[in-house]
């Protein structure tokens, strides 16, 4: 009977080199989970701290902008055992960091390469195309602020 | 030919015939499994007409399906505890249709509670005694039958060779299923009755209570009595019994059948011999009722139940069992528990806050994950957003209020939530109320909870942050701002011995030199330790202290560039051509490794985050051994830390880290042994266990070996804490004796705490070693203060 906090979400990782049932295997085993929605600001300490309450953490790898190579606001967290990530999974998703709520899902595993934004302007994807204004996260998204005239003094 | 073909044809249907009655079959098993699984959940028929519908349509299929139904019934039985009274109203109208079946499942039923108490499953001998117990109330069973199988377990307590906590154990579960059956056997009974609860009173009596300060939450019993559980239960009967046994809680819906089911006969117990006490067996560890509401806690609305009502009880183990069942899925469990069945009869955000606390803070260790119960109120929060942070905001004053004898563990505990609680809510909290503590002794357990809360605080967000949100009182209790110290910057440098060589140190390694440099450089630094003798000293201390302050200082910028610079320094297949650094300069030499890690508190000592983070990475690098690290917190140089929760937060790390080596080698020992043997695994991987190669004896032997060296390194960790903490507790004994002062000081509570907190945490792994421990170390010459603590702690089993 799986339990609904610790199941697979729909998302993967479309630049996974291998079959989608590979990766699904991957995913069923994993002790590597991707965390979302984290702010720019957050300090390895802060997630060392909180993602430690669920287990030894065996490391941590930070999502950076891939031109600027600077926190873009996801993670990766490794832990040395399953039993631990699915307790983060169970506890720890879906709870705040930093006042953000953040999103913790299951991952096939870090690859060197994986830890750099996929979005156009070196961020993730959903920069690029969100359109509210997030301090935690850079402010507007990349297009909107784009297009956004500044108005003169 | 033809007539070959007529007979394949004819075997085919026979044998698709066949597949179809087995999956005919197998439907109308589920559709019963399902059936009777889920009666008496919500449903637009009442209660009554369901049972009477299922028991009509289990006796048309009892002589098709008995054998399922049995099992079935009898695994609710045990399953859904709170279920109870309509399971035993079921059975008891299929035994008013069929005396048989009655006698069949009372057969079965039997045999489960053999098998639980031969197995120690106490929680399940206990829920088929209050099933046995109902039955009587739906005349399914004789009360003299009950009675007897209750006196056969209460014969327990006369045996005076088994420990204490296994008549305990049944005990427990005579008392346990008296609000059931109570009333019934008072009616019927009730000088047989009487005399059964003159044994148990008996037995309450003599019991030892040795066990119970070291279970306690609070020292005090102020405002509420914390009763040891058999106590408490056995008060709650009592009253029951005052009241006559008439409690307002259980559904009895068998009560609507009575007509039916007083027509039917009745069935004996098949008698029970209790399986004897043996020295694997395990049992329940005693615990202490945590208490923290009364009524006038409550605003006006329905009455909380006092502590000694039986109400109190069965509401409180329901809760428990929620949390139980349904603790791994938090939103789930908190909807369950805000659906809880007669909610409006209770302060239920109180209640549920008082059990989700009373786990969180049990001794000796919580059954979950700390943040399984934070996440857990998080989310009850926001189910119940009107009432629910109110509830909460209510029980953090009032464990404030009550933190002067709060149990060093739990206080560690309260600390490491309430920050957690507060990061998911901005830190927001009336931090005015707690003005007073700034007034207080920093280890005065008050203070000591603001400046470990915002410690923590700290940590999950940043410095800034925590000295802006307290008001200025507080200033005192803020943490350090988290900076690093580096003894050999550009203007200190030139003053240090050794200084110009640690800045070229810092030089080379910031130019991506190799270990081979590095050690060059190394060696240009002369060794204090040599006395003039042809004696080589065994390492140099200024290299160590040099090279240790170099590599931390170039890796400050976060635990990554950290770990990353000491891994640079070990051994790996890229850089096996080099010299291992740490190995050369510090290796096993235990001096060597302490003066390590002083440097590294030298270079830290305000980022109590980083030392917890870099003594852990030190103990999987192998570059520190858990020996030195346990001698490195009881040494004279971290005396002034000595009762800041980060020191034991390492040695508990350490501790752990030991204790999972040794389960880890005895794991692959005990699946070596296994495979040797030829014997199949039941997991799932069993497919990549049959293309290894069957583990030789000589490996075993190697494998064995090994485990026993690191089970040695265990159990010389644990004597040299408890050595260290005998030496300095006595110590303090002493000279507080001699300068005749009072020895309880705020250092003595919170350090005995610690003494108390390592049997707690360790204890499964401790019990290995107790016999070496009360020989040695904990002999009864030894001051009962300290004694205390090993006493309770042997308590626990006894």
């Amino acid at each position: 009977m799986t339990s609904p906090s610790v199941a697979l979400s729909s998302y993967r990782d479309q630049h996974f080199r291998g079959s989608r049932h590979l990766q699904e295997h991957k995913l069923l085993s994993s002790c590597t989970l991707y965390v979302g929605n984290v702010s720019f600001y957050t300090t390895e300490e802060q997630l060392y701290e909180l993602f430690g309450r669920a287990g030894d953490v065996k490391r941590i790898v930070m999502g950076l902008d891939k031109q600027r190579k600077t926190p873009c606001g996801f993670i990766f967290v490794e832990y040395f055992c399953r039993e631990d990530a699915e307790s983060c999974m169970r506890y720890i998703n879906g709870t705040r960091l930093d006042d953000r709520i953040i999103r913790c899902d299951w991952d096939a595993g870090f690859v060197e390469g994986r830890q750099y934004g996929r979005g156009k302007t070196g961020g993730q994807v959903r920069d690029e195309y969100r359109t509210d204004y997030d301090p935690g996260r850079g402010g507007y998204g990349k297009i909107v602020a784009q297009k956004t005239v500044l108005p003169q003094a | 030919m033809s007539r070959r073909k007529f007979d394949e044809m004819s075997d085919y249907d026979s044998s698709r015939d066949r597949k179809r009655r087995r999956t005919d079959a197998v439907e109308i098993e589920d559709r019963l499994e399902s059936l009777i699984i889920r009666v008496g959940e919500k449903s637009t028929s009442s209660l009554e007409s369901n049972l009477e519908g299922l028991a009509s349509v289990l006796e048309a299929d009892i002589n098709n399906y008995k054998s399922k139904i049995l099992k079935i019934l009898s695994d609710c039985a045990v399953t859904m505890p709170e279920k109870t009274t309509i399971y035993t109203t079921l059975v008891g109208l299929l035994n008013a249709k069929n005396y048989n079946f009655g006698g069949e499942f009372v057969d079965m039923m039997a045999k489960k509670l053999k098998e639980a108490l031969k197995a120690c499953m106490w929680r399940t001998a206990r829920y088929v005694l209050r099933f046995f117990s109902d039955m009587v109330n739906c005349h399914v069973i004789s009360t003299n039958s009950l009675l007897q199988l209750l006196h056969t377990l209460l014969d327990t307590a006369r045996d005076d060779n088994s420990p204490q906590v296994r008549s305990d154990a049944y005990v427990y579960a005579v008392l346990s299923c008296l609000p059931w059956v109570g009333r019934e056997l008072y009616e019927k009974k009730e000088q047989d009755l009487e005399r059964l609860l003159k044994h148990i009173e008996i037995y309450i009596r003599k019991r030892t209570r040795k066990h119970v300060p070291g279970l306690r939450v609070w020292r005090s019993d102020r405002p509420h009595p914390q009763e040891e559980y058999l106590d408490c239960l056995w008060a709650q009967i009592c009253k029951l019994r005052a009241d006559m046994w008439q409690e307002k809680h259980i559904a009895r819906p068998y009560v609507a059948f009575d007509s039916i089911l007083c027509e039917a006969l009745q069935h004996n117990i098949p008698p029970l011999t209790v399986p004897p006490h043996h020295p694997d067996n395990t049992y329940t560890f005693p615990w202490v009722v945590f208490r923290l509401f009364d009524y006038t806690d409550c605003p006006e609305g329905p009455v909380l139940p006092g502590a000694h009502s039986i109400e109190r009880y069965l509401i409180e183990e329901h809760l428990h069992n929620i949390l139980r069942e349904h603790h791994t899925e938090r939103k789930q469990c908190a909807a369950v528990l805000l659906d809880f069945p007669l909610k409006h009869k209770i302060p239920l955000e109180y209640m549920i806050v008082e059990v989700v606390l009373a786990e969180l803070f049990h001794l000796p260790t919580p059954k979950y994950l700390e943040i399984c119960f934070g996440s857990l109120l998080i989310e009850l929060c926001k189910l119940q957003p009107a009432t629910m942070p109110q509830v909460l905001a209510q029980a953090v004053e009032l464990l404030y209020d009550r933190i002067d004898t709060m149990n060093v563990c739990c206080h560690d505990r309260f600390v490491s939530w309430f920050s957690y609680h507060l990061s998911n809510f901005q830190f927001k909290w009336s931090w005015d109320d707690w003005l007073d503590a700034a007034q207080l002794d920093p280890m005065h357990p008050r203070a000591k909870f603001i400046i470990e809360v915002l410690q923590r605080s700290m940590r999950l967000s940043y410095h800034q942050r925590i000295a802006e949100v307290v008001p200025e009182q507080f200033d005192c209790f803020v943490p350090a701002k988290p900076e690093h110290i580096f003894k050999y910057g550009a203007e200190t440098a030139p003053e240090m011995e050794g200084g110009e060589v640690a800045q070229r140190l810092e030089a080379c390694i910031r130019a991506k030199g190799n270990p081979t440099e590095v050690l060059q450089i190394l060696r240009e630094l002369p060794n204090p330790l040599r006395d003039g003798t042809e004696d080589e000293p065994s390492f140099n201390p200024l290299q160590v202290q040099i090279f240790t302050q170099v590599l931390l200082h170039l890796g400050s910028k976060s635990f990554s560039h950290s770990f990353a610079g000491i891994t640079k320094f070990l051994k790996t297949s890229q850089n096996s051509c080099h010299p291992q650094l740490f190995e050369v300069l510090v290796g096993p030499n235990e001096e060597a490794q302490m003066v390590l890690l002083r440097e590294m508190y030298e270079v830290w000592a305000k980022h109590q985050q980083m030392l917890v983070m870099l003594t852990d990475k030190l103990l999987r690098s192998h570059i520190a051994s858990c020996a030195t690290v346990a001698n490195w917190i009881f040494s004279k140089e971290m005396q002034h830390d000595f009762t800041r929760s980060y020191i034991w937060e390492i040695l508990h790390g350490t501790i752990r880290k030991m204790n999972k080596h040794v389960a880890r080698l005895q794991k692959e020992v005990n699946e070596a042994r296994e495979r040797h043997s030829g014997r199949d695994s039941d997991d799932s991987s069993s497919d990549e266990e049959d293309s290894r190669p069957r583990p030789t004896e000589e490996e075993i032997e190697r494998m064995e070996e090994k485990l026993e060296a690191v089970q040695a390194d265990q159990k010389n960790l644990f004597l040299i804490i408890f050595q260290r903490f005998i030496m300095i507790l006595s110590e303090h004994l002493v000279r507080c004796d001699t300068d005749g002062r009072d020895f309880n000081t705020h250092w003595y509570r919170w350090t005995i705490g610690r003494l108390q907190e390592i049997f707690m945490l360790h204890n499964t792994q401790v019990e290995r070693y107790s016999q070496t421990l009360s020989t040695l170390l904990f002999t009864q010459d030894l001051d009962p203060h300290i004694l205390d603590a090993f006493n309770q702690f042997v308590a626990l089993r006894s």
